[in-house]
């Protein structure tokens, strides 16, 4: 059993002003419901159990008028109104984004790019997306095949992922932490098995690891990492596609951009869209049986590869930090 | 109620009747034996085959959703797999709305409605047949897909692009489009003949202020799929073009937009959440009263209800889409029209509680099936509230808040009351009723299960676990609660294999002695009644006849009113004026008939072929279908075979009418509604697709086919209906050659000015292919292309019975219908015309 305690995916659990206002109206509609379900409970057990002459006084078309017209359209009224202040709070921009990051939706999985102030990447990673705390941060996402839905009930409502549209989507929030999203428009076999960390750290770690993130790939240092590269830039792997040739690495020969951006995937809390904690053990697992892990998504089973040569490949991506 | 002092009445026909009047009237209204029985039309067997096939697709989809919560009974569970799971879920939400809930409505409109208005039958008993018999053999192959791992697997919203060519090839989406467009036309079939129904075959003096609340409910509701559903049909059609042709309607490359997809959809999918209400709710309103032993209180507020939520329930559409990035202005739109549509839902409620305080309640099965709906619809409607606002949506949206709020408003407005109807009209069409004590544990275990079943996923939704997902990892905090929803899935399941058991123990249907009037009930359905409905038609003059008219039951019984036989030696009822039901004519209708039944199976094996791409054994099941529906119509328009007939109290009617005389003028003019929802939708894709995409559109009309095509195609269009109209003319006449020559005319000018138009395209260069501008403009050119076809061959059909000498002066019905539909082809044809030359051409 995973455990994701540090990974919060729910709408109960608002970690910023945006998810907090829409938490606070749910509260406030859910009181609501239960106290106008109950006076509906009782009024009809009124109508049915009282003395005759008492539930007589229900019987006629006053109460259709009080219950069925006046009173939703008062209440519904006063709702709409604080329905629309707070939609409008949401959507009002008031300040410039500080960083403005790319998501583009892919099956199944999620590709970031950070964008740089005249709109050009930056820095490419997947899966796992930082952010500054307290800072305004503008997602701009997309999707590269079907619909998908970009999603982190922690820090903000939903908003979908269409081929050829881009919508944008503001996250600030102050709360340090790392907060689960998962794709919630369905988008084929394995809309099960695509989620995602945001991690959100001090404008000083963000910084840093945005520096990291745009740096090339390091040298593995010893010989068995050395061996995981050599055995990724192979074209032996006994399929159609080896790992180079789907998946880069920059600063070596690996730039094919079908797959995730792999340069600094030993830096990444997770692996698989969010679907397994990343270490040697995982990583190798999932060379080995993608398959079988997650069908359905792009990645093949390297199942010619043996143990040794597996544990390579993990140990020169676990290097990738 | 002055009628109700007994000896004063005036009854139309005087006793005794004469003794061969009622063996003739059986004889005649006899369903046929053997073999032949399938081809019965009679509406009580039209009916409960129909209301028995839809509760068997309940069933197996009840199970699929079975196999769903177990496999999400534990997390990371590998029951099944994600393949599977994705058909599992695709095929539960289509087979619950396409195949039961709409046709479960439909299906007791046949069961109950003539007999709520005491008419004998439908007015088109061979349509329901047909409409029955396409749906079943239809949603059986379209089940059957699941065995085969043929099933859709793209959600039963079916959003493109996950659908399209590209994403899921192989047939299993073309199973869905193919068969849900097709059994839509079955729906669409059946609301024309409940317009014309509920309009047009009331017993005389039910105006429309003493019509039962559950036929105005089946008007609104026919009212919707006529309006709504073309827009699905529209839909399927784009993108299986899409699919088959790589017409890009939602390729966002070549100028498409998959939220043109989602408009379309949910332009239809909104209106079928109340498609499916109106008419449960109609029913709660003609039990509750039974149920209290009192008329319903506020009728005309739940008549007004009713009618408000078909208008608001075509605003509604867009809080589907409040993720997909629309501009808050028009969300906010959206926001207030779908907390507006509580208020007609609140209405009814409160008049149910009202009549539940006017009244003493008997507590029945079907009273506690009301009560068990009052509790999860109230629940459904607060939650539907909470996700018509905007910023609450954004959370909410496809998870299982939602899942549980549908199940609520769905589950809990339609089933519910479904069960109550079971267990309250199964009187009416079997020997004995259903047993109390079973009928208890039903509800309870039903209500129970679906309570937990459904209850907890609001919970499960808010902390963050999407819909559609075949499995969840553990420790996210979702287990317990669904487990809890599984324990209750099969405490649902429990229940209903009661209801099964109760029926296999006391439901005795087909047998000449009913169960009868077991609660009191005051409307008319509760008459006794043979085969051919009430003896005779009675005077109405109240909502609740059987209360207030004393000896009603004895008298219609005895043949005292209307109608008392069959005068004409055919099947026949009384067609009354659509408001106040004064009696007009007497309606001649088609009894049993082979080619009826064999139309609706050719119907569904022409789709079948269709759908696996055998396009030439499809073209001849296609021949077949037609030659068929001929072979079935040929009988109909019978014309004035029999003088005016007294049908008691001085009446004298006759026995055929055309024009708007006619209930067929009608029912084609209604068709033509249909007609003109599906144009503006087509129209609808041809704007929203600008707005996307104007630079895939001949701006200034630079590539469009030069002015002089579409001028002859407009040209050929008015000479064809010039003549038509000189046709009837000429018919009126009573010359027939004049009649022929122009019909046979008429069809290639019609044929040639759709040539013109494909023709000045092609020539231009344009490829359906290209853009989405180019597959809007021939798929403008194909819809006419098919009326064209229609037209054509209703056109030789009345050219070959006018040779055949069965079309005259007085018999002319076919020919007017046809003319009718000519001009609506040539109307639409101009429309077509219209934008696509002249649009592009006021661009700059």
């Amino acid at each position: 059993m995973l455990n994701l305690a540090d990974a919060v995916q729910s709408a109960l659990n608002p970690q910023s002003p945006v998810s907090q206002e829409i938490a606070t109206l749910g509260w406030v509609m859910i009181a609501g419901a239960a106290l106008i379900f109950l006076a509906v409970l009782a009024l009809t057990l009124y109508a049915l159990f009282a003395r005759d002459e008492a539930r007589a006084v229900l019987g006629g078309r006053e109460l259709i008028l009080y219950g069925g017209v006046v009173f939703p359209v008062v209440s519904l009224s006063a709702l709409l109104v604080y329905a629309l202040l707070t939609a409008d709070r949401i959507v009002t921009r008031d300040e410039p984004a500080a960083v403005r990051i790319e998501v583009i939706g892919e099956q199944f999985w999620w590709r970031v790019n950070y964008l740089d102030a005249a709109g050009y990447t930056d820095a490419v990673t997947a899966n796992e997306i930082h952010l500054p705390a307290g800072q305004a941060v503008d997602m701009d996402v997309t999707s590269e095949d079907v619909i998908h839905s970009f999603w982190v009930p922690s820090l903000a409502g939903k908003v979908d992922m269409f081929p050829g549209r881009s919508n944008r989507l503001r996250l600030k929030t102050d709360r340090l932490g790392v907060w689960r999203g998962q794709c919630a428009e369905y988008c084929g076999a394995q809309h099960a098995k695509m989620a995602f960390h945001v991690v959100v750290e001090t404008p000083e770690e963000f910084a840093a690891w945005l520096a990291a993130q745009r740096r090339p790939a390091a040298e593995p240092l010893d010989p068995f990492s050395q061996r995981g590269k050599t055995l990724f830039l192979s074209k032996e792997c006994g399929k159609k596609k080896c790992c180079a040739d789907c998946h880069s690495i920059r600063g070596t020969p690996a730039k094919e951009e079908e797959g995730p951006d792999l340069t600094h995937v030993g830096s990444r809390r997770w692996i698989v869209a969010g679907t397994f904690p990343n270490n040697v053990g995982t990583l190798a697992g999932w060379i080995a049986s993608a398959r079988h892990l997650k069908p359905g998504a792009g990645m093949p089973s390297f199942d010619r590869y043996g143990g040794e040569d597996l544990r390579a490949l993990a140990a020169y991506m676990e290097s990738l930090k | 109620m002055t009628a109700s002092t007994e000896p004063k009445m005036e009854y139309p026909n005087p006793l005794p009747r004469p003794e061969e009047e009622l063996p003739l009237l059986e004889k005649i209204w006899n369903p046929p034996s053997g073999w032949s029985f399938i081809t019965v039309v009679n509406n009580e067997y039209v009916g409960l085959f129909y209301v028995g096939a839809a509760f068997l697709f309940f069933l197996l989809a009840g199970v699929l959703a079975l196999i769903m919560r177990t496999q999400l009974a534990v997390p990371e569970n590998d029951l099944v797999s994600q393949g599977l799971y994705n058909q599992l879920f695709t095929m539960h939400g289509t087979v619950m709305m396409f195949l039961f809930a709409v046709p479960a409505m439909e299906a007791l409109s046949v069961l109950l409605l003539p007999n709520m208005q005491a008419a004998r039958d439908l007015p088109f008993p061979r349509l329901s047949a047909y409409a029955f018999w396409a749906y079943f053999v239809g949603g059986l192959i379209f089940f059957c897909s699941i065995f085969f791992d043929l099933a859709p697997s793209g959600g039963w919203f079916m959003y493109p692009p996950l659908t399209s060519h590209e994403y899921s090839p192989g047939h299993g989406a073309d199973f869905w489009l193919l068969g849900i467009g097709f059994i839509e036309i079955s729906a669409i079939a059946g609301a024309i003949e409940i317009v014309i129904g509920v309009l047009l075959t009331r017993a005389p003096g039910m105006s429309l202020d003493k019509m039962p609340i559950y036929c105005w409910s089946m008007l609104v509701f026919a009212g919707m799929v006529i309006l709504a559903f073309p827009a699905v049909i529209v839909a399927t059609a784009l993108l299986e073009l899409e699919r088959s042709f790589h017409w890009p309607f939602f390729i966002a490359a070549k100028g498409g937009d998959p939220l043109l997809w989602q408009h379309l959809f949910w332009i239809f999918g909104h209106p079928d959440v109340y498609i499916m209400f109106l008419p449960a709710a109609g029913l709660v309103s003609m039990m509750v009263p039974a149920m209290a032993q009192k008329p319903l209180v506020g009728y005309r507020l739940i008549v007004l209800a009713l009618i408000g939520t078909g208008f608001l329930s075509f605003a509604l559409w867009v809080h589907h889409m409040y993720a997909t990035g629309i501009p808050q202005l028009s969300l906010s739109f959206f926001n207030a029209a779908s907390m507006a549509v509580t208020v007609p839902s609140a209405i009814q409620i409160f008049a149910w509680i009202a009549t539940f305080a006017a009244g003493r309640l008997q507590f029945k099965t079907p009273t506690l099936f009301i009560l068990a709906f009052l509790f999860v619809f109230v629940i459904g409607g607060l939650s539907g509230v909470m996700v018509a606002v905007v910023p609450f949506d954004w959370q909410a949206h496809d998870t299982y808040f939602i899942v549980a709020h549908l199940h609520y408003v769905v589950f809990g407005g339609m089933v519910f009351p479904l069960f109550a109807t079971f267990y309250y009209w199964i009187p009416y069409v079997s020997e004995k009723p259903l047993s109390e004590r079973l009928g208890r544990w039903v509800c309870g275990l039903i209500f129970i299960g679906f309570n937990l079943t459904f209850f907890p996923m609001h919970i499960t939704g808010l902390l963050g676990m999407p819909r559609r997902v075949y499995t969840y990892p553990a420790g996210m905090g979702w287990e317990g609660l669904n487990l809890t929803s599984t324990v209750g899935a099969y405490l649902i399941a429990a229940g209903v294999l009661v209801f099964l058991v109760d029926l296999a123990r006391n439901f005795r249907p087909f047998t000449p002695k009913k169960a009868g009037n077991v609660w009191n009930a005051g409307t008319l359905e509760w008459l006794p009644a043979g085969e051919y409905a009430a003896r005779s038609i009675p005077i109405v003059t109240s909502r609740e006849p059987l209360w207030d008219q004393p000896n009603l039951a004895r008298d219609v019984e005895a043949g005292r009113y209307y109608l008392p036989g069959a005068p004409t030696g055919r099947r026949e009822t009384i067609i009354t004026s659509p408001i106040d039901a004064r009696p007009l004519y007497i309606l001649q209708m088609p009894g049993a008939s082979w080619p009826t039944v064999l139309a609706a199976f050719g119907t569904a094996v022409f789709f079948l072929l269709l759908t696996v791409k055998l396009v030439v054994p499809a073209l001849f099941a296609g021949v077949f279908t037609i030659a068929m529906a001929i072979c079935w119509m040929w009988s109909t328009d019978p014309g004035p075979s029999h003088p005016p007939i007294d049908i008691g109290g001085g009446i004298k009617l006759p026995v055929y009418v055309t024009g708007p005389m006619s209930h067929s003028w009608w029912a084609m003019v209604v068709l033509i509604v249909v007609s003109l929802s599906q144009l503006g939708c087509l129209l609808f894709a041809y704007f929203f697709l600008w707005t996307v995409s104007p630079e895939v559109w001949p701006v200034g009309g630079a590539a469009l086919p030069v002015a002089d095509y579409p001028f002859a195609a407009v040209l050929l269009l008015v000479l064809s209906s010039c003549a038509m109209a000189y046709a009837s003319r000429a018919l009126r006449a009573a010359r027939s050659w004049p009649v022929r020559f122009s019909l046979l005319s008429a069809i290639p000018l019609l044929v040639a000015a759709f040539g013109v138009e494909l023709y000045a395209h092609w020539q231009s260069g344009l490829r359906p292919t290209d853009s989405s501008y180019a597959a809007a403009v021939y798929t403008f050119i194909a819809t006419q292309g098919f009326f064209v076809a229609v037209v054509a061959v209703m056109g030789l059909y009345t050219l070959a019975r006018s040779l055949c000498g069965l079309l005259n002066g007085r018999r002319r019905a076919t020919f007017d219908n046809t003319m009718l539909f000519w001009h609506y082809t040539v109307f639409q044809g101009l429309a077509m015309l219209a934008v696509v030359h002249v649009f592009p051409r006021l661009l700059e």
